[in-house]
């Protein structure tokens, strides 16, 4: 086959007729049920747990099952099951596992817990103490200290929680056979589970299995929260030697796993005869209890700034506080959406300030090839963000839409970057991924890598590419679920890497084992990730190549606000897409409108709020997001702009195609309604109080 | 206590009580997994189902509704010839990514065209807005319903 061919899904028929097995729905005659015992409190001590007597079938599992009570995530802060101190609402205590799942609710039911309360921290601004600070970042370029000003403009700028609300719940299933313990569910990072059980049950590497099963939906809600259950399931399985099957219903999905981390940004941005001299940032994002993956957030977020424009003397700060709210984590954008809503919507209101429309006044600042980024890395590649916003005015028929616009209606742009893979040198200094092809003796040739399928298309995307390659029909790849006994660790299924980094070693994989076709005799290739010299990290300073590469969108929506309810209608949304090349358009298609999709519902309907840290939005009812009929009609296009690292000219994609939905329809709800507006997601309620003010 | 129904087109005995979900009897009883559960609140059309050809979300169905009653399952639809053209429609738009909400979408559409004369854009998205999609953004969805449309009713 060949890399322009138009193809169906590979994982399509299954999951249309029902017959995919997900982790709940694969049959288990012999299966202990588990189901979480919590806190009930934000912040204390466990005094006493009486578990009520006289119920020989069921078993409790808790931090004494445990050989090393920790969860392996970047640092292990987090036990798998807290012994005594709580540090949030829903903090597991033990698992009660039985055969009869009404026995286990039953028993659930008569549990008495006697807590020592203190009084928690619900409010970043409520961190004052040291510790409650997990980390602090600050990077500088040019000089910040010593400009000659005219004028300082300054805004503020929040978001809330999101909820991944992924449709399949977190689920895992656990066994412990033969010295073997093997963990099957859904998930999006087998080695970072693999190396969590390693952590925390002492197990030497090869007794250790995890077998990724279908996965509906992650949108990182399942990176790094799956490494607390599996840990918690293997205490259980290896604690009464059988099957133990831990499903989540929704509601406990929606109130204990991981969201996209609140946030604060302040920017400063000097000005001198209406030009940006410098500017001067600080993001601030609400880590939860325990660190998680709070630091790399935190990066992210930091590090995408200052976005498209090049800003000669910057300087910005990062803070991850620790409060005793629901703990935050991974969601597509990792910390960019945050960041780049306050940034986009500062330079919207620049541009409103001085009268200018706000394509126009992004142009003076575009970055360019050969620049500085802000973390004074080179930008090496081609950057076409003056062809984008040609293309996106042509595509939008930009003029016409500002000639014929109504009353109440607005038009809001973003311009947003989006790096590639790991942060910094994460590739090469962690992650030091590495994959294989197999031909077989019949001549099929199967992908191992570690990456999942979660619905992103990898499966479609990685076979497409090897079979391009081999110049070989895409029925002759075999591309399993990976199981790690069988895959090496090409790295977590996150980052938006995918395509590009491990599709990047499997075409170098394919082009090496293109000659051996021929060869009757099984051959296995293998590639290791190798850092391309030309970008330079230093994770002290955060100076240098912050990321691989940039991918870029570019963003029109338009909106109609209804003058009386308030209601906002994102009736269309155009966008331009910089990801090198796609490699399968139709994949990359679904892509771009899923992102808009949760972008508009970040930027729209999504609340979630939590008050003395429980969540008041924990369902389906509560917490809206976008359906069929809330879409606005979507015209995207992409630019070809080829990545020299990706497989055929391949940069990022998934997460980009989110970030800039919501900055965009925060502009337009300014124009239609002339608030400033600073926070998100924007409610009616919020354009009523302005209204008000 | 035993519980007659009638599951894609067989008469079956349901071994199960009254307040029990027509979603778990479907799943756990018949082991048809293809009718998910999502949000257990009728909220998501994961679990859609046919009740004597009127889609409900089996979640909120309890077997006290189901005595004696017609059920269709994905898996009973899918053996027919219409099925197929929703699924090369699903196929060939790429409607498709994590597949979770997928069969309970088929079946909302499947509603569609047996409720639905005219089908406009409102009367499509109206009546597909019971079923969410985390992943797609619904358009290939939307493209994929107007192709079925097009090939089964013009």
């Amino acid at each position: 086959m060949n890399i322009h061919d138009k193809i169906n899904r590979v994982d399509g028929i299954s999951k249309i007729n029902g017959s995919a097995k997900y982790i709940e729905d694969i049959h288990l005659d012999e299966v202990f049920h588990a189901r979480t015992l919590r806190s009930g409190i934000a912040k204390g001590r466990v005094k006493s747990i009486d578990y009520p007597v006289d119920y020989e079938d069921i078993i409790v599992v808790d931090s004494h099952d445990i050989h090393k009570n920790e969860v392996l995530m970047i640092t292990t802060d987090m036990p798998v099951f807290t012994p005594s101190e709580v540090t949030y609402v829903g903090e597991p205590l033990s698992l009660i596992l039985g055969k009869d799942k009404h026995r286990v609710i039953e028993f659930m039911n008569q549990i008495k817990i006697v807590y020592e309360e203190d009084e928690g921290i619900f409010a970043m601004d409520a961190c004052t103490k040291a510790e409650d600070i997990f980390s602090e970042y600050v990077y500088e370029k040019g000089n910040i200290h010593e400009l000659e000003y005219d004028e300082i403009f300054e805004k503020v700028y929040e978001t809330g929680y999101q909820e991944q609300l992924y449709m399949e719940k977190q689920g895992m299933i656990a066994s412990y056979d033969d010295h073997i313990l093997t963990i099957q569910g859904s998930m999006q990072c087998p080695y970072y589970i693999k190396n969590a059980l390693i952590h925390a049950t002492g197990l030497p590497d090869h007794r250790i299995r995890v077998i990724q099963t279908t996965t509906g939906g992650a949108f990182g809600g399942k990176e790094e929260y799956p490494s607390l259950l599996a840990c918690q399931l293997a205490a259980a399985a290896m604690k009464v030697r059988q099957t133990v099957s831990l499903i989540f219903d929704r509601r406990e999905d929606i109130l204990t796993t991981t969201k996209r981390h609140p946030s604060r940004t302040t920017i400063k941005s000097y000005l001198k005869d209406d030009k940006i001299l410098g500017m001067d940032i600080l993001y601030e994002i609400d880590g939860g209890s325990y660190r998680g993956l709070t630091d790399v957030v935190l990066q992210r977020g930091l590090l995408t700034l200052t976005g498209c424009y090049k800003i000669d003397h910057v300087q910005v700060k990062g803070k991850a506080y620790r409060t005793n709210n629901i703990f935050s984590g991974a969601f597509r954008g990792f910390g960019a959406p945050q960041s780049m809503f306050a940034l986009e919507q500062h330079m919207n209101q620049l541009a409103k300030k001085f009268k200018e429309d706000p394509i126009s006044y992004r142009r003076k600042y575009f970055v360019q090839q050969g620049d500085l980024s802000a973390t004074s890395g080179v930008f090496h590649e081609k950057i076409l963000l003056n062809q984008m916003a040609d293309a996106l005015i042509r595509l939008s028929e930009y003029d016409d839409l500002l000639a014929k616009k109504e009353k109440n209606m607005g038009i809001g742009v973003s311009f947003v970057p989006h790096g590639g893979g790991f942060t910094g040198d994460g590739e090469a200094a962690h992650i030091k991924a590495q994959v294989k092809l197999k031909k077989d003796t019949l001549n099929r040739v199967h992908l191992l890598v570690s990456t999942v399928e979660m619905g992103q298309g990898a499966k479609t995307v990685l076979s497409k590419i090897v079979a391009s390659t081999l110049e070989i029909p895409i029925e002759q790849i075999v591309y399993d679920d990976p199981d790690t006994f069988k895959v090496p660790d090409s790295g977590p299924t996150v980052a938006s890497r995918t395509t590009m980094v491990v599709g990047g070693l499997l075409y170098k994989a394919a082009l090496e084992l293109k000659p051996l076709m021929n060869n009757p005799a099984e051959i296995v290739i293998t590639k290791n990730y190798v850092h391309p010299e030309e970008i330079v990290w230093n994770q002290k300073s955060l100076k240098g190549n912050a990321y691989l590469a940039y991918s870029w969108s570019a963003v029109v929506a338009v909106v109609y606000v209804d003058p009386i309810t308030w209601e906002i209608d994102c009736q269309k949304l155009y966008g331009i897409y910089d990801v090198g090349v796609p490699v399968d358009e139709k994949t990359l298609l679904g892509q771009v409108h899923g992102g808009v999709a949760q972008g508009l519902g970040y930027g729209m309907m999504e609340k979630m709020e939590s008050e003395q840290g429980i969540l008041q939005h924990n369902s389906f009812s509560s917490y809206a997001v976008p359906v069929m009929a809330d879409m606005p009609k979507m015209e995207v296009d992409w630019i070809f702009n080829p990545y020299r690292e990706g497989p055929y000219g391949a940069k990022a994609a998934g997460e980009l195609t989110l970030v800039g939905v919501a900055p965009a329809i925060a502009a337009a709800v300014e124009d239609a309604t002339g608030f400033d507006l600073c926070r998100l997601p924007i409610m009616p309620e919020d354009l009523v109080k302005e209204a008000e003010k | 206590m035993k519980i007659p129904f009638q599951l894609n087109g067989e008469p079956v005995v349901a071994e199960t009580t009254y307040s029990m979900r027509l979603l778990d009897v479907v799943r756990n009883e018949f082991g048809l997994t293809g009718t998910k559960e999502g949000c257990s609140e009728g909220e998501c059309g994961a679990c859609l189902v046919f009740l004597d050809n009127k889609l409900v979300n089996s979640c909120m169905v309890p077997m006290s509704h189901v005595v004696g009653k017609k059920v269709e399952t994905i898996e009973g639809f899918a053996k027919s010839e219409r099925y197929q053209v929703i699924e090369q429609a699903f196929q060939n738009h790429g409607a498709v990514q994590c597949g979770f909400c997928i069969p309970g979408m088929i079946m909302a559409v499947e509603n569609l065209l047996r409720t639905q004369t005219v089908f406009t854009e409102e009367i499509i998205k109206e009546s597909m807005s019971g079923n969410i999609c985390r992943c797609t953004g619904y358009q290939l969805i939307y493209d994929a319903i107007k192709t079925v449309i097009q090939e089964v009713v013009e």
